[in-house]
């Protein structure tokens, strides 16, 4: 018996090297992107090459990275939020109201939310709703509230708050240092840590799941209380920085967050998700725009011009996925 | 030597039924340690079901479960179970394909924790593949989506054999080499004698009999939900098995005068199945009803697929009956006459809009035909038990013109009630002049067919006129093996 060990399997060449490279490529193509992207505006403005031109690039990055790691956590239990910008808007209207005047009553609401999302995360499983019309519901409560606690711009936020994010490290901004240490975080949580198995397998085969004998609801609503707790960091940073709120702040933020987790390499369906790719999808699609204003394209087409750098992005990845169905 | 041996898990009088059907009934049944046990029969025998209730994932209706001498069905469960040392392969797959293999064998091992988990998980996995396939070729990094499905299957048994601190005494096979080749199943065979050698017991469950035979102590045969014989595998042939998994008093029907239609004209259909080695073909000629059976998923589901595709392509169009009514078969949100009409479109036209009273007029007068079971037509479809579910499918069916009609195993999970009052209509229609391609897992079903094709791997292996067909025909054909 042993000396057949030798033989191939049939049907089953050794390993093919094709199927590590393709691995390979679409791992390295959410950052490969980021640095053609970055590259590309260092040539045409040198002067953004420095730590003030980083800073004002990135400052902004990090609600939209935040969103994305809060997108990312449903998605990757296989749902979708819609209701994320609004929810972040709600935040940062509370942040620049309640959370000044009466912090303690603030940051009762800021953990209620908490608590709302994981609720929804229960609702969702145990009805077996489609996230996505549950979520585009909230979406309209969220802004909502948003709209009662500021019907105009304004408010203030909390100057504790405004200092947190503008602390100035030295070398590096401090944008990129969050970026840096959220996924790195998350990665070793989420892809690392046996918790973060049992996560992502609900997403890739809930049924093996439960059959394992793990909870499916405790599963979901822990990924929507997370989900949650990265909104709101999201907002009370968006807030930080823009110093006052309004009601529609952070609207766009729901389709950012999803493009986002998309160009990072994540998918719709099955588990498959990169926290680093998320947070480099967010500032690529943040430098996107810096890029596009240093063109000179106007900002009636610069939505459009964002739209095209994502399909550009995602046709190199469905190209590397083909390369790896290839050799089955 | 059978009183040395412990009982590892004792059935008694175990029962369940699903709605009408009644998948298991009154099982008597022991798995001892130091033995591997064949389970065998015909589909829907009840062979997945008995061991889903063993394994904690479905829990049976009556009867007493014992663990050694301890009574669990109260609280019997998966945990409990695994607790008990009883694990199962299911013969779905149950991995998580976004997973590596190691991150999947931690899935199942919660004791394989804290720092350094990965590592751990890694050299249990690769150890127990080892062990069990040796020359496996997986590497525990592998990604189980990159994986092909005969190396998905060996990372599933090897998993249920890794073991950190807790008991494995008992460990169900479900058709474990239904995707692996040759070579790897002599494998694991060898390894499950090995197993059993070293005091642990083994269900397996198996259609291919010369493997039960030779890795077997003793085999069950099980049959529409008891158990009909459970003997040494000794004292059982290739013959006396498959005698025992037929119906032994089978009610003699009146046997119709069988005429066939086959001495005239050109067939219906003509079509060769996809993995079919030789030249032979399926036909269908006008009128006939023509049987697909043999195990499930040897190959018929394929080649109706085939049939359509070949006849959409050709504009001759035909109607499918689709087994599985929630996937493919009802549109969930629509009313039960938008379900029946949607095939029929065509006929219901008035101009470039649909007539409403046409509309409503065929979903009446199939309410009638059919006996669909319902106040209003108009109610929602999942208003409708799956039963009538699976009529408003038919009529929808044989409310539009095609003269083909393709089966897909429609009857299942359908009561007898309706089936006869289907089968009446089938034969009636057919008698008309329409054709019927039938692929149905339900051996008495066959006797309603002028000609059957019996399945395997893919291929039709056998062609028999209604007046040859005999049930153990049909069960050797299915059975027998690929080499023997």
């Amino acid at each position: 018996m042993n000396a057949s060990t030798s033989l191939p399997l049939k049907g089953a060449p050794v390993k093919a090297p094709g199927l590590n490279r393709a691995r390979l490529l679409r791992s390295a193509l959410p950052g490969g992107s980021l640095t053609v992207l970055l590259i590309t505006i260092f040539i045409m403005q040198p002067r953004a090459m420095s730590y003030m031109g980083m800073n004002l690039m990135l400052n902004l990055a990090v609600p939209i990275a935040l969103a994305t790691i809060a997108q990312m956590l449903i998605i990757t239990v296989n749902d979708l939020d819609l209701s994320m910008g609004s929810f972040i808007s709600f935040v940062a209207c509370v942040a620049a109201t309640l959370l000044n005047q009466h912090p303690l009553l603030g940051c009762l609401v800021l953990l209620g939310c908490i608590a709302v999302y994981a609720l929804l995360g229960a609702l969702i499983h145990l009805r077996n709703l489609p996230s996505i019309v549950v979520t585009l519901g909230m979406s309209f409560i969220w802004m909502g509230g948003a709209v009662l606690l500021l019907p105009a711009p304004g408010g203030s936020a909390p100057q504790w708050l405004q200092s947190l994010v503008r602390i100035k490290t030295p070398f590096l901004p401090f944008a990129i240092i969050v970026c840096v240490v959220l996924a790195i975080a998350v990665h070793v949580f989420l892809m690392r840590s046996t918790l973060g198995v049992v996560l992502r397998g609900a997403g890739g085969n809930p049924l093996a799941i439960a059959k394992a004998g793990w909870s499916l609801l405790r599963i979901k609503v822990t990924m929507y209380a997370l989900a949650g707790t990265f909104g709101v960091f999201s907002g009370l940073f968006l807030v930080g920085l823009t110093t006052s709120a309004d009601a529609s702040i952070a609207l766009r933020y729901t389709l950012l967050s999803i493009a986002g987790v998309i160009l990072g390499g994540g998918e719709f369906v099955g588990g498959r998700v990169s926290p680093t790719g998320a947070v480099l999808g967010a500032l690529t699609l943040v430098l996107a725009g810096s890029l596009l204003s240093f063109m000179r394209v106007s900002p009636d087409w610069q939505i459009g011009a964002q739209g095209a750098i994502l399909i550009l992005v995602l046709a190199l990845r469905t190209s590397v996925n083909r390369l790896e169905a290839r050799p089955t | 030597m059978t009183t040395l041996q412990r009982a590892l898990v004792t059935f008694k009088g175990a029962g369940k039924s699903f709605g009408a059907v009644r998948a298991l009934c009154d099982v008597d049944l022991s798995v001892r340690a130091g033995e591997c046990l064949g389970l065998i029969g015909h589909n829907g025998a009840g062979k997945s079901t008995l061991m889903q209730v063993l394994a904690g994932t479905l829990a049976a209706d009556c009867g007493v479960l014992l663990l050694g001498d301890e009574d669990v069905r109260a609280s019997y469960g998966v945990q409990v179970a695994r607790k008990h040392g009883i694990r199962c392969v299911f013969q779905e797959l149950s991995l998580c394909p976004n997973l590596s293999v190691a991150e999947n064998t931690r899935l199942m091992s919660p004791a394989i924790r804290g720092w350094g988990w990965r590592r751990k998980a890694r050299a249990l996995i690769e150890a127990s593949l080892d062990e069990i396939f040796p020359g496996h070729d997986i590497q525990a990094d592998d990604i189980v989506a990159e994986l092909p499905i005969g190396k998905r299957q060996m990372v599933e048994i090897a998993r249920a054999f890794v073991r950190v601190d807790e008991r494995l005494d008992l460990v169900i096979l479900d058709e474990p080499t239904s995707s692996l080749d040759s070579r790897v199943a002599r494998q694991l065979l060898e390894f499950v004698r090995r197993f059993v050698g070293s005091g642990g017991g083994i269900v397996l469950i198996s259609h291919i009999l010369g493997e039960m035979l030779d890795t077997c102590d003793r085999i069950t045969v099980m049959r529409d939900g008891r158990v009909v014989e459970t003997r040494a595998a000794t004292d059982f042939s290739h013959a006396s098995l498959v005698e025992c998994m037929g119906s032994a008093a089978k009610e003699i029907t009146e046997q119709q005068a069988f005429v066939s239609r086959r001495s005239s004209g050109n067939p219906v259909v003509a079509q060769r199945p996809a993995r079919q080695a030789n030249a032979h073909t399926v036909d269908a000629h006008r009128g006939e009803i023509v049987g697909l059976a043999g195990l499930a998923g040897h190959g018929q589901s394929q080649l109706l697929i085939q049939v359509l595709r070949q006849r959409i392509a050709s504009g001759q169009g035909a109607a499918l009956v689709a087994g599985d009514r929630q996937s493919d078969g009802v549109f969930a949100l629509w009313s039960i006459a938008e379900n029946i009409t949607i095939s029929s479109l065509g006929q219901l036209k008035r101009g470039a809009w649909i007539d409403p009273d046409a509309e409503l007029a065929m979903a009446q007068e199939w309410q009638k035909r059919m006996g669909i079971r319902t106040p209003d037509m108009a109610n929602p479809i999942l208003s409708l038990s799956g039963g009538n579910q699976q009529k408003a499918l038919f009529a929808r069916a044989l409310a539009s013109h095609s003269d083909l009609i393709l089966m897909d195993d429609p009857m299942r999970g359908v009561d007898v009630g309706t089936k006869r009052e289907v089968y009446s209509i089938i034969t009636q229609e057919a008698a008309k002049g329409r054709t019927f391609i039938w692929y149905t897992t339900e051996l008495e079903e066959l006797d309603y067919c002028d000609h059957i094709y019996v399945f395997r791997d893919g291929q039709a292996v056998l062609d028999l006129p209604r007046s040859q067909l005999s049930e153990e025909q049909i069960l050797r054909c299915s059975f027998e093996e690929q080499m023997a």
